[in-house]
This record gives structure tokens, sequence and C-alpha cells, in this order.
């Protein structure tokens, strides 16, 4: 009854906040998270654990240069799940600096820089994963095939040597993800359907037991993460569903003209980061437009970019790049999809009695 | 060798001709900006600026030797207007902070004071004050302009310069006091 | 509750009600099962004169003058203006200005009334016939009363029905969604007078000549609608109850005509354009009241409630009493609250003291506890965009905030902002807690003291022409005086000077003749 509560209302708050929203994501991020560490044993855990540590350590640092409120920015969860991501997104055996290096991108370069929480232009993870791709090619892509069943082969000692001491993993066995593989393969000359029968089963990709980046080799859990969260009414299935969707059309249209340079698109869906990057990536807010259409527009365009660099780039994988070139087209999208005001047409006129029905 | 210095050179004599002649063809005159000016200007010749008149201030806005600020009544919207005519920079650039926040200002006649002199009520350039010889005046705040002129000539110096009261009909909400990145809640920063 | 209850149910009635909207917790509960009861006579009655949107009524009283019940006490100034009624009998101890409530706390002319205790009524208004009376009579017997919209919007009934003047009218809408949370006076109100709020509704219609009535009942009050069900007939119409899906704001004049209807009112227009007029149910109650019982608008039902209160309850008061005596009534706060509000817990006001009253606008008295409102850290938006969803106006609510804190006032008018409704969904809704919807009234606020002063500056420049006209008007009036007295002056010295010639003459000529005598 003091001054001071002089606000305006509404005087009442629904339960939604950012901290709860980080949580939701990290949760639905959980599954697909434990089943790469589990899968690449120990260094992964070392390098994930690192990763995370490593963005908190940035994000105090820059918001202490900010001088901004410290404890309150670093527990709304956005820091740790910047670093969550951009740690899903490393290869799994890759030394510790690397880790330290994306985090340190993201969070400085790609978030404060811009800054803060909700002013940066580009996805920060996707930044870090760029940054990393074009400068540290060796470490980038580097993969270790998953072992079923846990760290096999690699205890404890041997993992500190592998993430702290510089050892680019002893007698694991090192192999292509499936992307660099086919690319490979298809630019020495093999039609398409031999170089398919030579891999893994579409079974084992679907469900991740194939080489890949850390958290991105299980299609099926981050589809089931990805489905929590849109029950939860975190994202809304727009973008998930528009990515998902273009590729697919994209890149079943090129598979029927020409089976011998085109995966099929089961195949695509299923391979990469593509199916992170459609529930957890793209559905970035900061990042992303907020109308429906405006969404939809994005999605699209980042799942037709996806293909194209897929298909004829330099890259094997180009969801990195898509979603950056998306994310810049997402001030324009913005400006230019607005939701039509009630009792106005679309361009702001107030709408006429006559063309009511 | 040589052709590469020929072509090149007919080039720029070519274009260098070309830009004089439209220089002259398309001439703008441009138009006598006191009389723009002017027009923005709100014309009560109230003198707050320092020059004599409206007209007096344009002029000097155009020659440079008056600051885009210069017009108190007119506020920041005048002085963003006059920036648009004259550049940012003309009459060596004018502080727009803290004009926005500035209330309007009108005067208030101490009634007490007031002897009824007519002194203001003759001085008023928009007619604001009314009143009668030995009798109290008082301010029409609707048309007061806040300009000052009657605050000078007061003999009993009964009449002062005050925010415009608000009322019930002119109240708005504050802007919410900002809480984010400035660090509103300081409750929790380490 | 989950610790995610935005992830909440589907309701698919709401697919064809309007775009947007939130659902925030009712909190109904806490006075839904309270029966109305009439609150004992306060021990000070303060009636502002202005508890309308429109001008302020005109005092009829004095200091010391002793007033009636029901005794016209203020005077409807202008067009858009409400009479205003002594609530009791008693004193009037003083004519003068007294906190507005209002979240300013500004002052306003209020009159103040000590009751005498014996609640003794003066005279009535005219019994009126609606079966009998014209649309005209209706309409200037409920200006007379001096009722006005009670959902809070406090618009002048009588000039809602003059509207069959200017528009093709043939729907009139009872709104009885009451779709925010704590209140249930509407819904209390249409439990246990149904048959009054029916004939009310009848009475309305047939001022403004109207075919249909539908009443609007929020699909969380079935005991309301089954209570309106048994009273569908009202001065030979027949009402048509439809249940609307529980969604905030559909208490919205123009949110609710689209449920309805399915026809969007142009923007900045009234419903009336599309033949519909609404009115709120306690409105339409007050109608009966005064049109069958003669009874002006002197009281009202609202809500008390909150975690604040020690005793929430539905209370009919008299139009005045004071907030503090409100909540002593029902038992008093148990704790200080964080909050004290007038209205309902989106879109009510602040109150700056417990000691302003109640006026006719007044549908809920809400003390609420730190725990029920809004959290206070504020984060930086991470345009996530559930305020574009939520908005029911199809608004950018995040781009008009950040336009604002840049100080763009012309560019968030671009994109929208005056077509804000300050229904508080945005900024409910916000991850980030921010204040939208007070950065949107704010430079509501500004645009219109912008504008302002703009024509006050035009005016002023009108005023310095007039004068300068004047003075000048003057000055040569002056000039012409001078110069007409200057012209005199030399035909009178020139007459003078021939006269003296003349004399001079004469003289001379005497001279001569007696010379030459």
């Amino acid at each position: 009854m003091t001054a001071s509560t002089l606000v305006s209302g509404p005087h009442i708050h629904s339960r939604f906040n950012v901290s709860r929203t980080m949580m939701a994501v990290m949760m639905c991020l959980s599954p697909a998270t434990a089943f790469g560490l589990l899968h690449f044993g120990w260094p992964a855990v070392f390098l994930f654990l690192v990763t995370i540590a490593a963005a908190l350590v940035f994000e105090v640092l820059c918001l202490a240069l900010a001088g901004k409120p410290i404890l309150r920015f670093v527990t709304d969860g956005s820091a740790v799940l910047t670093g969550w991501i951009v740690a899903l997104t490393l290869p799994p055996w890759a030394p510790w600096w690397v880790g330290v290096t994306g985090a340190g991108i993201a969070i400085v370069l790609a978030k404060h820089v811009f800054g803060g929480l909700g002013q940066n232009l580009f996805n920060p993870a996707m930044v870090a994963r760029a940054m990393l791709l074009v400068a540290l090619p060796v470490q980038m892509t580097t993969w270790v095939t998953p072992i079923i069943g846990g760290p096999v082969g690699t205890d404890f000692r041997q993992a500190l040597a592998i993430t702290f001491g510089g050892e680019t993993g002893i007698d694991a066995v090192s192999s292509a993800s499936t992307l660099s593989h086919v690319k490979s393969q298809l630019d020495a000359g093999q039609p398409m359907q031999a170089i398919l029968a030579d891999m893994g089963s579409l079974h084992d990709q679907f469900f991740g037991f194939v080489p890949g980046s850390l958290g991105e080799i299980s299609a099926f859990l981050l589809l089931l993460g990805g489905i929590g969260l849109i029950l939860l009414r975190v994202i809304t299935v727009v973008i998930p569903l528009s990515v998902l969707g273009s590729v697919a059309v994209l890149s079943g249209a090129a598979w029927l003209i020409a089976p011998d340079q085109f995966p099929p698109p089961q195949f695509h869906l299923v391979s990469g980061s593509l199916m992170f990057c459609a529930f957890f990536i793209a559905t970035d807010y900061v990042t992303s437009p907020v109308t429906g259409l405006g969404k939809m527009i994005y999605g699209i365009g980042i799942g037709a970019l996806i293909f194209v660099i897929r298909s004829w780039g330099a890259f094997p994988e180009g969801v990195a790049f898509a979603v950056l070139l998306m994310n810049a087209c997402t001030p324009l999208i913005d400006d230019y999809v607005r939701p039509r005001i009630f009792g106005r047409t679309r361009a702001g006129k107030p709408i006429e009695l006559r063309d009511m029905p | 060798m040589l052709s590469a210095i020929a072509s090149m050179t007919t080039l720029g004599v070519g274009l260098g001709l070309l830009l004089g002649l439209a220089a002259r063809r398309f001439h703008v005159e441009t138009p006598p900006i006191v009389d723009e000016i002017e027009a923005l200007l709100p014309g009560t010749n109230c003198g707050q600026c320092g020059y004599p008149g409206c007209r007096a201030g344009a002029e000097a806005l155009a020659e440079g030797s008056a600051p885009l600020n210069l017009c108190p009544p007119g506020g920041r919207d005048l002085a963003l207007g006059l920036a648009d005519i004259l550049g940012p920079q003309a009459g060596g650039g004018a502080c727009l902070e803290g004009m926005e926040e500035t209330a309007q200002m009108v005067a208030f006649i101490f009634e007490d004071h007031c002897t009824g002199c007519t002194k203001c009520f003759k001085r008023c350039p928009t007619d604001a004050i009314i009143g009668a010889n030995r009798q109290v005046h008082t301010v029409i705040t609707d048309a007061c302009i806040g300009c000052d002129a009657c605050i000078e000539v007061c003999p009993t110096e009964a009449i002062i310069h005050r925010p415009k009261p608000r009322t019930l009909r002119n109240w708005y909400w504050d802007k919410p006091l900002a809480g984010d990145e400035t660090g509103g809640d300081t409750r929790l920063s380490a | 509750m989950s610790i995610f209850p935005f992830a909440g149910r589907f309701d698919p009635a709401r697919l064809f009600s309007f775009k947007g909207g939130v659902h925030p917790e009712t909190r109904k509960f806490l006075t839904s099962d309270c029966a109305i009861e009439d609150m004992p006579l306060p021990s000070l009655i303060r009636v502002p004169l202005q508890q309308h949107i429109g001008l302020e009524a005109a005092p009829l009283v004095e200091r010391g003058d002793a007033v009636l019940k029901g005794q016209l006490i203020g005077k409807a100034c202008g067009p858009v203006s409400a009479n205003i009624h002594a609530p009791t009998s008693g004193r009037v101890i003083a004519v003068g200005h007294f906190t507005a409530p209002h979240p300013s706390g500004l002052p306003v002319l209020t009159i103040t009334i000590r009751p005498d205790g014996r609640d003794e009524w003066g005279p009535r208004l005219p019994r009126l016939r609606p079966e009998d009376a014209s649309p005209e009579e209706i309409a200037a017997h409920i200006a007379e009363a001096g009722i006005v919209g009670m959902g809070g919007a406090t618009f002048p009934a009588a000039v809602k029905l003059n509207l069959r003047a200017k528009y093709d009218l043939d729907t009139l809408v009872i709104n009885a969604a009451e779709c925010e949370p704590y209140l249930t006076c509407d819904d209390r109100l249409m439990r246990e007078r149904a048959e009054e709020i029916a004939d009310g509704a009848g009475i309305m219609a047939k001022a403004l000549g109207v075919r249909d009535i539908i009443v609007a009942i929020e699909a969380n009050k079935p005991e309301a609608l089954a209570a309106l069900e048994r009273h569908k007939r009202a001065l030979g119409h027949a009402l048509k109850i439809r249940v609307v899906p529980t969604q905030y704001p559909m208490g919205s004049e123009r949110h609710l005509v689209k449920t309805l209807t399915g026809r969007e009112t142009p923007a900045r227009a009234l419903t009336a354009e599309l033949g519909v007029v609404v009115h709120n149910a306690a409105t339409a109650h007050a109608v009966h009241l005064a049109c069958r019982y003669g009874e002006p608008s002197i009281s009202r039902v609202l809500t008390v409630s909150g975690r604040g209160v020690a005793r929430p309850a539905n209370l009919r008061v008299l139009i005045g009493t004071p907030v503090a005596e409100i909540l002593a009534h029902c038992g008093g706060l148990v704790e200080e609250p964080e909050r004290l509000l007038m209205g309902g817990p989106m879109m009510g006001q602040p109150i700056q003291s417990p000691r302003v009253p109640i006026v006719k606008g007044t549908n809920g008295v809400l003390a609420l506890s730190a725990a029920e409102t809004r959290e206070k850290d504020v984060m930086p938006c991470i345009r996530c965009g559930l305020c574009v969803q939520v908005c029911p106006m199809g608004l950018t609510p995040f781009e008009l905030n950040t336009r604002v804190e840049a100080g763009d006032l012309d560019g968030a008018a671009r994109v929208g902002l005056l077509d804000c409704i300050n229904c508080g969904c945005c900024s409910f809704t916000c991850p980030s807690n921010r204040p939208l919807v007070q950065t949107i009234q704010h430079a509501k606020g500004r645009l219109a003291e912008r504008d302002s002063r703009k024509h006050q500056q035009d005016q002023a420049r009108r005023l310095a022409e007039a004068r300068t006209a004047r003075l000048e008007a003057i000055a040569e009036a002056k000039r012409a005086a001078m110069a007409k007295r200057k012209a005199e002056m030399a035909a009178k010295k020139q007459r003078e000077a021939e006269a003296e010639a003349l004399v001079a003459e004469a003289v001379e000529a005497t001279s001569r003749k007696e010379a030459t005598k």
C-alpha cells in the first residue's frame, strides 16, 4: 500500500518464466545427452562438463564486465543451456580446449558482444560450431564409433588422457560420420545404392548406433525430447515441422529424379544434426521469428539450406550455416510478417463492413 | 598501355562533363530557409529564446548562431524538426538529453501578492492572463505557454513558474522502472 | 498443477472465439459460494462527482445541507456525463477535493456525507411502465437515474441506448462473461436475481428497439446459466443464452461480439457498427431497479477477495463507501497486502490509500498477498513471442515495448500502439516479467500529451496572432483618433484665425469709419 507498489496491471502472472523455460529445454535434452554420454564413455563426460563449466565462467566474467547483476542472470539457466548445446555438437572425444573455445565463442562473441541475453542476432551455439568447424577442421571431424554398453576400452585414466592429455584416441576406432562417408564416397564416383548398402542400417542411424557428434546421434531420443517440448508448450510445432518437412520434400524430390546421386529422404532425416536442429536449435526464441507464418518461412529456409549445403556444399553437414543464414533473415521476416491487428486489414486499415459476410 | 590511358582519360572527361551539365541542368533553387523555420516555430513571439520574436529566432537559426534547442515551448519535437532542416550540428549542435522529461511549465499567480496592476495582463503574448485594474489576476493554464514574460514584469513578484499541474484527465502511467540490465533489483547482484 | 502449468488443457470451443487470450487461474472459488449480503451503513460516504467517462458532474448541494436517499446531488454536464445521487440520507459535511479512486491519487471533486442512520428515502424517480413507455422515455429515465456501465468502463448507459439514432441495431448482448479472475459479483447477481436482470435486459432492448437479446456467460458459471435458463422471457423478448469459452479477455466488448457473431468490429469503431450493443449484466440490473422501483444508481454489488482479506465476500454496498470500511466489514486484512486493487487483477487499478471510496464502476476490491501477485524480477526480453501469441488484438507487444523504450513513439504508433486495449495478456504471460502494459500505457499517455501540446501550441499561435491584430487595431484606432483630433485642432485654429481676422477687419473698419466721421 505504499507508493512503491504503484504499478499498472496485470497484478497476477503466469508461472512461466525464463529459467523454467531453460529447465524444460534441458529436461527434454537429457535423454539424448545421457545416451551420448553413455555411448562415448568418460571422454565425452569430461568434455560435456568442461564445456558447461567454461560457459558458466565466461558468462560470469562477461556479466561482471558489463556490470549486470550476476547471480540473477547466471541462475536463469541460459548459459548452462548454451554450454550444453555447444557440447552436444562437438565430436565426443575432442580435447578439452575445443570445448572451452566453443563455449567462449558462444558466450562471449555470439552473446555478450551483442548485449547479452535476448540481444544476440545469431544462435550462440551455432556461431561456435561454425567457427570451430572452419578453424579446427581436424579436431571437429574426428569421430569415434560409439561403444555399445559403455566405455569399453577407455578406463578413467585413458579418458583423462584423451580429453586433457592431448592423446588422439589411442586405439579407439576412428571413423567417418555417415554424412561425410556418403559425401566422400560420392566424390569417389560410387553410386548411391552401393554406398548405402555398404553402411549401417537405417535402424542404427535412427537410434544412434553410428559415429557422430556427442548429442546428435540418436534421432529417436531427440525426436522424443522435441515432442516433449511441444507438449510442454515451450515451442510450437511450426518450426520443427517446416524444417523437417522441407528437407524431406526437397530430398525426396531429388532422390526420385536421380537416385544415383542423392540419398533417400529418410536417410536425410535421421542423419547428422537435422533432428537436433529442428527441435532445439532452430526453435531458439531469441534468434527466430515470432509469428507463426514467420516461423514457417524461417523453418522452410533452414530446411532448404541444409539440403542444398549437404548436397552441393563443401561441408558434409550444413546445419550451422543454414541456421546462421536464416538468423540473419529473422529481423527482416519479423518486419514483414506481422499478425493482422484485430479490426484491421493486413494493410493496417480498419476493415470495411461491406467485406464482411 | 597508351590505349588504357587514353580510354580512362576519355571516360573521366566525359563523365565530368556529364556531371557538370547535370548540375547546371537540374539545379534547384534552395528555398528561403528562414520561412520554413519560422513556420515550425510556435509563432507566439514570446522572446524566451532571447531574440525579438519568432522571425528573428528563425533568422538566427538559419545563419547558425542559435542552438537547435533554443525554443523551450517547442521542446524536443521542435528541436528534432529543426535538425531535419538544418542538420544536427547546426548552431553548434544541441543536447536533447532531458528535454523530453521537462514538464510543460505554466505561470501561476499567488493571489495574495497580486495588486491588480495589469502589467502582466498587458504583457502576455497569448492573452492567458485575465484580470482588470485593481482586481486579482489569474492564469488560464490551457492558454499559457510558459514564456516567463509576466514574471519579469510583475512588480510584486507574485508570479512563479511551475510544472503544469497533472489532472485526472491528463494523467498517465510513468514509464516502468528499468529492472533489467541496469540492475533495478540490486538485492540479488553479487 | 504441475510445475509447468502453461501446458494447459485444450478447449475446442476456443477455436471459434478469438485469436489469443490467456487462461489465468480464476480463483473464483474464494467467493463464488458467498451469497450477496448487504453491507451496513458506513460511517462516512464520499461521493466523487467523476464516476464516469466524460465530464465531471456539477454539485447541487453545499456544505451543511441535509440530503435524503436518492436525492440528486450532482447534475450531469454535457452529453457524456452522468447524474449523481445521494446514496443515503444525512448531512453534507464537505464539498471539495478528495483523493480519487484512481492510481494517480489525484484529487477529484467529492461530496462527503455523514449518514444520519435513518436511511430515509427522498422522492424516488417517477415510476415508469416500460411496457407503455417509448424508447426515448426509457433512455431519458435511465439517464436521470445516472446509470453507467458497471463492468468497469463506466460509459453512461443512456448514451449507449441512444445509439439507435445513428446505427441500425438488431442485437443487445448482455455481457455476463466476467472473465477477470477473482470476481464473482456478476455471477452471484445472476444466480440470485436472474429474473430482474432479464427484465432489465428486456427494458434496454425496448429502448434500443432491437429484436434479439443474447446473454453471454462463460462456461465456468453453470449455476448462473441454470438460473437464467429459468427466466428467459422478458418484455416480449426471448433471451438467447449463449455459453462462451472461459478465456480472458472474453469480457472485452469487441471480442465478445466476435465470439458470438464471428464478426470483427472495425478498428476505432463501436460494436454498434455491426448492429450490436453490449451492456453488462449488472447494468441491466440497475436499469431494472431504476424503472421498476424508481431507484437511481446508488449502490452496487462487488466482490471483496484476495488472500489478504480475512473473509472474502460478495457485498451490496452504497456508492461512496470507503474501501477501508468494506475491508473492515470483511474481517479486516490478515496480512499487509502486496497490492490493494479496485477491479479485477488483470485490468484493475491499484489504489494508494484505503480511504478512497468505491464508485459505480468498481466491481471488486482485492487485497492480493505477495504470493498472488506477479513475480518481480524483470529480465531482458528473450523474444519468445508468447506476447504475440496471446495478444487478442494481434499486436506485437514486445516490439511496442522495445520501440517505446528507445523513444520511438511514432514507430510504435505505426505498428498499432493505439489499438492496444490494456487487457494485460502480454504482461501476464511474459516469461521475463516485463511490464509491457505499463510501458504501452505510458506511451499512449505521452502521445496524447504530445497531441494536446501541439493543439495548444496552435491555439497559442492563434491567440498571439489575435492579440497582435488587436493591438494593431488599437494602435491604428489611436492613430486615427489622434489624426482626427489634430485635424480638428487645425480646423479650429483656422476658424479662430478667420474669426479673429474678421473681428480685426471689423474693428479696423469701425475705426476707419470713426476716423472718417
